[in-house]
């Protein structure tokens, strides 16, 4: 149904979304790009109106030199691979389970999806405070129900507790969209299977868990996106302590709290890096599953 | 699958899905028992689970301290605002991808959604410079602005995936009887498309909704929704549990309710249109 | 008014050329039928004429206005499409009065119409159901009745009834027939049923891989088909194509005879053979009959009462008056 017509008003119409996502993607980008070779201290009185200072590359040496880069790449890596495995691991078994039959099956998908619902600043909040307080959380009344020492959950554990939290919010997506695409399974197929006799984890194996490998990009795709740029659940809960510091919160603090523009940029740049070779990759996957 | 299930299995599905369910709800049924606490039952060793005196004294305290009508209202303004003119500039992009297809289509749509991987803080000043010299800084039409950019990938993907399931027989049909353009999406594709738009607008409120890094970052009193709201409570004087359990619940309650109602929109709308 | 006139138009999709440039003119008032296998570009050669695709090449006019470029809105032709496309969140009489809608038709107008042909459709009583609360037969109803309301320049069928049962199809294709008498407006419709296009052309367009095979009145292909293509396509049950030494008798490459215009007989005849499967449709009976001089089996008609055991011997006399004779290109001799 392509015509000439058709044609010029689709990229007519398409022009809106895109000049307007490339105009929030370059213009800010670019004016990072030029922060990044400046010196931009604005409470040293350092002002865009009278000229910065070209210092080159120094911003780059300096914010990969400092102790906190890699330590904050490596931190931001652990938490995404973690959360995703977590999340796709307990979401498909969480997934197989709600397919089965049972009483009150709607009412518990609400429970399980709630979590979706809450935002990062009130879960983060929540789980600090009345989960992992060391004396009035739940986790600590537990723990000393069997005796133990409570745990010192957000400074002993801190990237395991971030990395708990995180994966509540997202269980629920996971789970969603595993159990939808669980439900789209062709009966008739995993009964042909059945009639051969495979056992049932061999029929996971080759049937079940091929059929959900699109719903599982979904997944690792969107999941991808919003937790690489987490940044509620650290603002609230460790501020950046105890080894939280992801390379977004390393940022964050250099370019609002020592209002350093200049330093923080380049780490701008080299965020910006990571997520596109974060996202090349995954395009790649993408990419090949969304032609079927 | 038309298979009797013996009801003793369903009995063991039924009790592990409820302790499943439960288990994930808790820490929300909990906040919410106990913002009905006096702040005493909230710390008690061992911690009362529903026999405790109910009290509204936390929800009286938390609008003392804060005007909790004004995040609420900003909030609103932010998400819906956000979401309905992302809608209005997706609607005609979506069409032109499902319907108009070329061999850019792809890239584009990923293109669109690989902005979304672009890290909002490498971003932050160049951002926080424009909009001190646009002068909205703190506004909420500013933060319309932007959280409309960073979910406009989400409503154009979605948006597609569901305008691809209509057929496009029904189109030029419209077309053959003297439907403009204009006239073919807003009587035609649109009508047609309603529920994946519901789902589409839902699910945009509750990202929109739950944002917190530009929401944090560029509202001081102004503007501040929820999300601020919230987080002033972070603050080691705020550390009062059931105090802090009233003000989440009222952050949480609205998107709560909302999705209570428009639950199969909703459902539908989380799987992101990507899984049927 | 309606006549439409196609100069050298042609079509490709990248670099695959699915309509080499043809001509085609088809005359106000004809009811015209598009006909050929699968994938033969007849739904492609319709879509150019509604303007859904554009030409690549070539000029499209109708009444002598050139059309090439003018979108499908403003061509004022009416479609119906295989599947209906009508409107699902529309009820019956809201999707009859679309066109009208669009037409910035007044109210009481719109009324009028949409009442008459509904009246002359049947829908009357289903106007305010929606179409997915209609029956197959009933949604075609509701597309034809769409398509009629606005008193197009030309109505364009794209298979319409092939997603009819049986039965439907016969009662919908003497509608469409009586339809045609009635509003004398010309009609182009496509269809791959070679019955179809037989039972309700004034002309019938033969098309095979994007070229024109031949045009003509429905009699004119049946009884003087251009090629091989077109005396193997027009016709059920199909023209006996036959080659081999036979052929060679009437100095050709293949000669054709249709199964109506084979005499069957016990005693004697120009060629010997066996009974194959018979099929009796009671006003008819088909034979299919393994002769020795030719490789596949013939096809023969009787009448309904000849009843022949399987295995039997018989002898088939063609009659001579009737014999298609092709040349080495498959083209029509004399």
């Amino acid at each position: 149904m392509a015509t000439q017509h058709s044609r010029s008003a689709a990229r007519l119409m398409m022009a809106p979304a895109v000049v307007l996502l490339l105009g929030w993607m370059l213009v800010p980008l670019i004016m990072t790009v030029f922060f990044s070779f400046k010196k931009y201290l604005p409470l040293r009185g350092d002002k865009l109106s009278d000229g910065l200072e070209w210092v080159g590359f120094l911003n780059y040496e300096r914010f990969i030199s400092s102790g906190s880069f890699w330590p904050s790449v490596q931190t931001t890596l652990v938490i995404v691979v973690s959360v995703l495995v977590i999340t796709v691991t307990l979401g498909i078994l969480l997934a197989l389970l709600l397919d089965q039959p049972m009483w009150g099956q709607g009412f518990v998908r609400i429970l399980v999806i709630a979590p979706f619902f809450v935002m990062p600043t009130v879960s983060a909040l929540v789980w600090k405070n009345m989960f992992m307080d060391p004396i009035n959380g739940i986790l600590a009344h537990l723990w000393m129900l069997f005796g133990a020492e409570p745990v010192l959950w957000l400074s002993q554990a801190s990237v395991p507790s971030i990395i708990l939290i995180v994966s509540w919010q997202w269980l629920p997506f996971a789970t969603l969209i595993l159990l939808t695409a669980i439900q789209s399974l062709d009966g008739e197929q995993l009964e042909a299977s059945e009639m051969d006799g495979a056992p049932k984890l061999k029929r996971f194996w080759h049937i079940v868990l091929p059929h959900l490998s699109r719903a599982i990009t979904i997944v690792i795709l969107i999941q991808t996106i919003f937790i690489l740029s987490i940044f509620a659940e650290i603002f609230v809960t460790t501020g950046g302590a105890f080894g939280t510091k992801t390379l977004t919160y390393l940022i964050f603090q250099r370019v609002l709290d020592s209002q350093n523009v200049g330093l923080g940029s380049a780490g701008g740049v080299y965020a910006i890096i990571l997520a596109n070779i974060v996202a090349i990759f995954l395009m790649r996957i993408v990419g090949k599953n969304l032609d079927n | 699958m038309a298979r009797a299930v013996t009801n003793q299995r369903k009995a063991t599905n039924t009790l592990f899905a409820w302790a499943i369910g439960l288990l994930i709800f808790f820490p929300i049924l909990w906040t919410i028992l106990t913002s009905f606490k006096t702040e005493a039952q909230a710390i008690n060793d061992p911690p009362i689970f529903f026999f405790f005196d109910w009290t509204l004294e936390n929800y009286a305290a938390v609008m003392e301290r804060s005007d909790y009508a004004k995040f609420l209202w900003n909030s609103i303004i932010i998400a819906v605002g956000s979401t309905i003119l992302g809608v209005i500039i997706a609607v005609p992009a979506a069409w032109s991808m499902a319907f108009v297809p070329s061999k850019r289509t792809k890239d584009i749509l990923l293109w669109m959604l690989s902005t979304k991987m672009l890290p909002a803080v490498g971003v932050l000043y160049p951002i926080y410079l424009i909009f001190i010299q646009l002068g909205i800084l703190d506004s909420r039409i500013g933060l319309v602005v932007v959280l409309m950019l960073i979910n406009l990938p989400i409503i154009v993907w979605m948006l597609y995936t569901y305008f691809k399931e209509i057929p496009v027989d029904i189109l030029e049909a419209a077309r053959m009887d003297g439907a403009s353009l204009r006239d073919e999406i807003v009587h035609v594709l649109t009508p047609m498309a309603i529920p994946g738009i519901a789902s589409t607008v839902l699910l945009n409120i509750i990202l929109a909704w739950n944002e917190a890094f530009w929401t944090l970052n560029l509202t001081a009193a102004k503007a501040a929704p929820l999300t601020a709201f919230i987080a002033s409570y972070s603050s080691p004087e705020g550390l009062f549990f059931a105090k802090l359990s009233a003000a989440s619940t009222m952050a949480i309650a609205p998107i709560l309710i909302m999705g209570w109602f428009s639950q199969k929109q909703l459902v539908r709308g989380l799987t992101f249109g990507a899984v049927k | 008014m309606g006549r439409f006139v196609l100069d050298k138009v042609s079509k490709s999709f990248g670099d695959t050329e699915v309509i080499p440039p043809l001509d085609l003119t088809i005359e106000d008032g004809e009811f015209t039928v598009f006909v050929g296998p699968s994938g033969c570009g007849k739904s492609t050669l319709l879509r150019l004429i509604a303007g859904l695709e554009d030409v690549s090449g070539g000029q499209v006019s109708i009444d002598g206005q050139d059309m090439t470029s003018v979108p499908p809105a403003k061509r004022g032709l009416s479609m119906v499409f295989q599947s209906y496309a009508l409107y699902p969140h529309m009820t019956v009489r809201k999707n009859i009065a679309f066109p009208l809608r669009m037409a910035k038709m007044d109210k009481a107008e719109i009324k009028k119409r949409v009442d008459e042909a509904a009246e002359v459709l049947n829908l009357t009583d289903y106007l305010h159901r929606k179409p997915g609360q209609l029956s197959g037969g009933q949604r075609q109803r509701v597309a034809i009745g769409r398509a009629i309301v606005r008193e197009p320049s030309a109505f364009l069928f794209d298979e319409p009834l092939s997603n009819l049962d049986a039965a439907l199809r016969v009662g919908m294709r003497l509608e469409i027939s009586e339809m045609h008498k009635r509003l004398a407006t010309t009609m182009i419709y496509v269809t791959h049923d070679q019955v179809e296009a037989m039972t309700m052309a004034d002309k019938i367009v033969v098309l095979q891989a994007g070229v024109i095979e031949q045009v003509g009145s429905p009699l004119e292909l049946y009884r003087a088909p251009r090629n091989v293509f077109v005396a193997g396509f027009i016709g059920s049950p199909k023209m006996n194509l036959l080659t081999g030494p036979e052929a060679e008798k009437h100095d050709a490459t293949t000669i054709g005879i249709r199964p109506e215009h084979i005499s069957i007989s016990n005693e004697s005849g120009m060629w010997e053979g066996t009974v194959g499967v018979s099929e009796h449709l009671g006003s008819d009976s088909f034979f299919h009959v393994k002769c020795d001089a030719f490789e596949h089996p013939l096809t023969v008609r009787a009448g309904g009462e000849l009843q022949m055991s399987y295995g039997a011997k018989v002898f088939l006399t063609p009659d001579a008056a009737h014999m298609h004779t092709f040349d080495a290109e498959g083209l029509r001799i004399g």
